[in-house]
């Protein structure tokens, strides 16, 4: 039995400064040929531990072993000499280089070969393993997945046995991860040990043989897959029972308050992104918005927030509460809608792009938001400062003192932060995009909860979403965006996931011809 | 025709100080750094050159021309080397603003080649006094052999002093290091994306330091080729090096990146620089206006790069940033 260990962790722990403890005295081991899921909520020290693995960072104490033999892994480099290859969540490829020239990167001079062998060890792993990869196409040029196959063929090509996948679904559409499943049990199957970090639960279940959890920066335990329920797992995570039902309050009174019209935008390249999407969104419900990653929902949100052009015959009505007034939102810029009273909260994709500054604070960020309502030239910092207060009680925010740079905060905080400060604008027109990414079971729900407080109070809730069952279970209509056009409306009480699902992948249009084109 | 020889000529004279200073920072930018110290650095290595070679004339009767060019050269490229080192250390270890600590770099280059320059012409009895005549000999020697070729062809490419070429073959050599070495690679990984690079296994703090180090020194012969052959072995405090400096960090926008494209930028520069000499009947005011033509050149060379929206003529992508491994 031990003989059949490939790593050993034993005691590791490790620090941020003094008060962040990321990881506490964590033991774990990884058996060779095995997937293991390392499971755990936000914050948790699943990425930080594999970072020790991959080099990234140092231990504080405690010891490595791989093959029985203690390590001391102080760079990547030492990690890929034993067999040690990480696929970070961001993925570290160089963009203006090619693919050969990616793999090729930091090889020793021993083993420097010229392209062209690289670009046919590149193919042979490829056909080994299911991979599909144009050795000469440039980083820029390839999808999120192709990027992510790069990296897998790139740690292989370095030896790697040992692969560690940092949350590698969350960027892929279900047919892609469908896919890199595939590739991950042949590689399995090749005796690779595979550390796959997650918290998607169905994936965990699907995919690995162990589950090792680990919460607050502590090794909770280690089951076997066959042996584990969603039940157990999320009680393992969380500590505490969490409620799985997503409430979804009735309400009776519903406002029109968007009508979208023959909606057509192009993206920046000038293709067309979103076709001729007809929709209403009332005030008192959440309407989501269901497609695969690219569809359309973000020109469509971003048109509804006066930052898209969209194009000629496209309309957006919003009906004001207040004056009972209809107005054209589109040809307007954003502060002319805000203007004519619509209040519009934005949630974006790209949060520390488009939603927060990274260097600046809480109160800061909190000030974006309410810098106008100033009258005189000094900046009242008192209202955004209790503002910055109350969202990091209410929302539990994770930060040493709401002046620490929001950069600093981990990903799950940050959208905490967010969304606590488009809410605080008592919009009548909330849109959220991709609100719970990366966020842990516990924050997830208090976010579903705002929504439906939201909801509550008569706004007119947009929730881009990706994660189907909370799309089913939060929303009381579900818009399904295809290749850019709409492809239904659903009612989300009695649609069901497979509906949905299809409606997402098939256009059920009559275009067979373009279908076919956009699905190639 | 015999106007634009003339002309020619002095392109290529002033264009080979702008050449090595635009490669060295080439090499420099592809590291992530942007050493904005260039003007100070070119400073450094026209200064110590003149000094090293300055006490080796006063020191023999007879000094050897071979021995007084090694001695510039070592004397020059060690000095910006040393600039570089500065700037390695402040930026990379410690992790300042390059912005700052670049223009700092250039402020102090300036101080200190104008303070011993000063001392150097005090110490020859004053301005204009100063003399390296072997020195100066020994960099206006021309390729023998081909400096006899007539005509135009002869007058426009071979009768220039012998470090003309060197910059011709320091600019290929770069060239070929970055597009077609291993380390190369490495390097403009590290300069795209430090972090890929360091979970590549790549030694990023090294890679910036010794790209950021030799960067400056080739830079610093620059300022050896303006102070041996350009002014003949004199130190005038009037600023023309600075000037020169700026116009190698705008050559390397303008070769976007590319060491080969700075051996025909670098003349083009110098065309457009001198090009006022020849325009007959102009006035002194527009003549300075002339001499804005090499800037005005690089924002249209900007305007048309960023239409194409090519990604391969971007600045390197973390250019300017500092790198540190367990930043979050």
């Amino acid at each position: 039995m031990e003989n059949n260990i490939a790593v050993s962790m034993k005691h590791i722990t490790k620090a941020f400064g003094t008060k962040v403890v990321a990881n506490k005295d964590v033991s774990m081991d990884i058996r060779k040929g095995e997937i293991l899921a390392l499971l755990g909520e936000n914050g948790s020290g699943k990425t930080t531990l594999m970072n020790m693995l991959s080099g990234i960072y140092h231990q504080d104490s405690g010891q490595i072993f791989v093959g029985g033999q203690e390590v001391h892994i102080t760079s990547p480099k030492d990690a890929y000499d034993l067999g040690i290859g990480m696929i970070h969540q961001h993925f570290k490829l160089v963009d203006v280089l090619t693919a050969t020239e990616n793999v090729a990167l930091g090889m020793d001079k021993k083993k420097a070969k010229n392209n062209r062998v690289i670009a046919k060890a590149i193919e042979d792993i490829c056909s080994k393993y299911g991979f599909d990869v144009d050795p000469k196409k440039k980083v820029y040029n390839m999808t999120v997945s192709q990027k992510q196959t790069l990296e897998i063929v790139k740690t292989l090509y370095r030896g790697a046995n040992i692969l560690i996948l940092d949350e590698p679904t969350a960027v892929l559409t279900p047919q892609e991860t469908d896919k890199l499943f595939a590739v991950l049990r042949n590689m399995k199957a090749d005796g690779k040990s595979i550390i796959i970090i997650t918290h998607k639960l169905h994936e965990v279940l699907a995919i690995s043989d162990r589950v090792s959890i680990l919460r607050k920066g502590e090794y909770i335990g280690t089951v076997q897959t066959s042996e584990a329920t969603v039940q157990s797992l999320t009680e393992m995570m969380v500590g505490q029972k969490v409620e799985l039902d997503i409430e979804r309050p009735e309400i009776e009174d519903k406002q029109l308050r968007l009508s979208v019209e023959h909606l057509t935008c192009l993206d920046k390249y000038g293709v067309t992104a979103l076709d001729d999407v007809s929709f209403d969104a009332y005030g008192g419900e959440i309407l989501g918005i269901a497609g695969i990653s690219g569809s359309g929902q973000k020109q469509l949100l971003e048109s509804i927030a006066g930052l898209q052009e969209a194009q000629p015959g496209s309309s957006i009505i919003y009906f004001n509460p207040e004056t009972g007034e209809k107005e054209q939102i589109i040809g307007k810029n954003v502060t002319q809608i805000k203007k004519m009273g619509v209040a519009l909260s934005f949630v974006p994709e790209d949060r520390l792009g488009m939603g927060l500054v990274g260097t600046m604070g809480m109160t800061d960020n909190m000030m974006l938001r309410s810098y106008k309502r100033g009258h005189s030239i000094f900046a009242d910092r008192k209202a955004p400062r209790d503002l910055a207060n109350k969202v990091k009680d209410e929302l539990e925010v994770m930060t040493p003192s709401i002046q620490t740079p929001v950069r600093r905060l981990s990903g799950g905080n940050v959208q905490k932060v967010l969304v606590g400060r488009e809410i605080a604008s008592e919009p009548t027109v909330l849109m959220a995009a991709y609100a719970v990414r990366g966020l842990d079971i516990n924050t997830s729900y208090t976010i579903y909860h705002l929504l439906n407080e939201e909801k509550k109070k008569g706004t007119a809730v947009i929730y881009v979403g990706e994660d189907l069952d909370v799309l089913l279970a939060l929303c009381d209509r579900i818009a399904v965006l295809c290749d850019g056009k709409l492809n239904g409306i659903v009612d989300g009480r009695t649609v069901t996931k497979e509906e949905v699902g299809e409606l997402m992948t098939h256009l059920k249009e009559t275009e067979v011809t373009a279908d076919d084109g956009s699905n190639a | 025709m015999v106007g634009f020889i003339s002309l020619f000529q002095q392109a290529v004279v002033f264009g080979t100080i702008i050449m090595f200073g635009a490669v060295g920072e080439i090499i420099t930018e592809k590291s992530g750094n942007l050493n904005l110290g260039v003007p100070g650095i070119m400073y450094l290595g026209g200064i110590s050159s003149l000094i090293g070679v300055f006490f080796y004339e006063n020191s023999t009767d007879n000094p050897s021309k071979l021995v007084c060019a090694l001695i510039a050269i070592l004397c020059a490229f060690l000095a910006a080397a040393l600039g570089g080192l500065i700037f390695s250390f402040l930026t990379i270890t410690l992790r300042a603003n390059q912005n700052v600590t670049g223009l700092t770099l250039t402020i102090f280059g300036s101080g200190v080649a104008n303070f011993f320059g000063g001392s150097l012409n005090q110490l020859s009895g004053g301005v204009g006094q100063l003399r390296v005549p072997a020195t100066s000999d020994a960099f206006r020697t021309q390729l023998p052999g081909l400096s006899s070729i007539g005509g135009a062809v002869g007058k426009m490419f071979f009768q220039y002093g012998w470090l003309a070429y060197v910059a011709i073959v320091v600019a290929i050599l770069a060239q070929v290091f970055l597009s077609k070495s291993r380390a190369g690679l490495n390097l403009r990984a590290v300069g795209e994306n430090p972090a890929t690079a360091d979970a590549a296994g790549i030694n990023v703090t090294l890679y910036k330091y010794l790209a950021t180090c030799i960067g400056a020194g080739i830079s610093g012969l620059g300022g050896l080729y303006y102070v041996m052959d350009f002014t003949q072995g004199k130190w005038a405090n009037d600023g023309t090096v600075e000037s020169l400096g700026w116009l190698a960090v705008a050559l390397v926008i303008f070769t976007t990146w590319r060491p080969k494209n700075a051996i025909w930028g670098s003349y083009l520069f110098g065309i457009l620089y001198w090009v006022y000499m020849y325009i007959v009947g102009i006035s002194r005011a527009s003549q300075e206006l002339f001499k804005m033509l090499p800037y005005v050149v690089t924002i249209i060379v900007l305007i048309f790069i960023s239409l194409r929206k090519k990604r391969e003529n971007q600045p390197p992508e973390a250019l300017g940033l500092s790198y540190f491994r367990e930043d979050r």
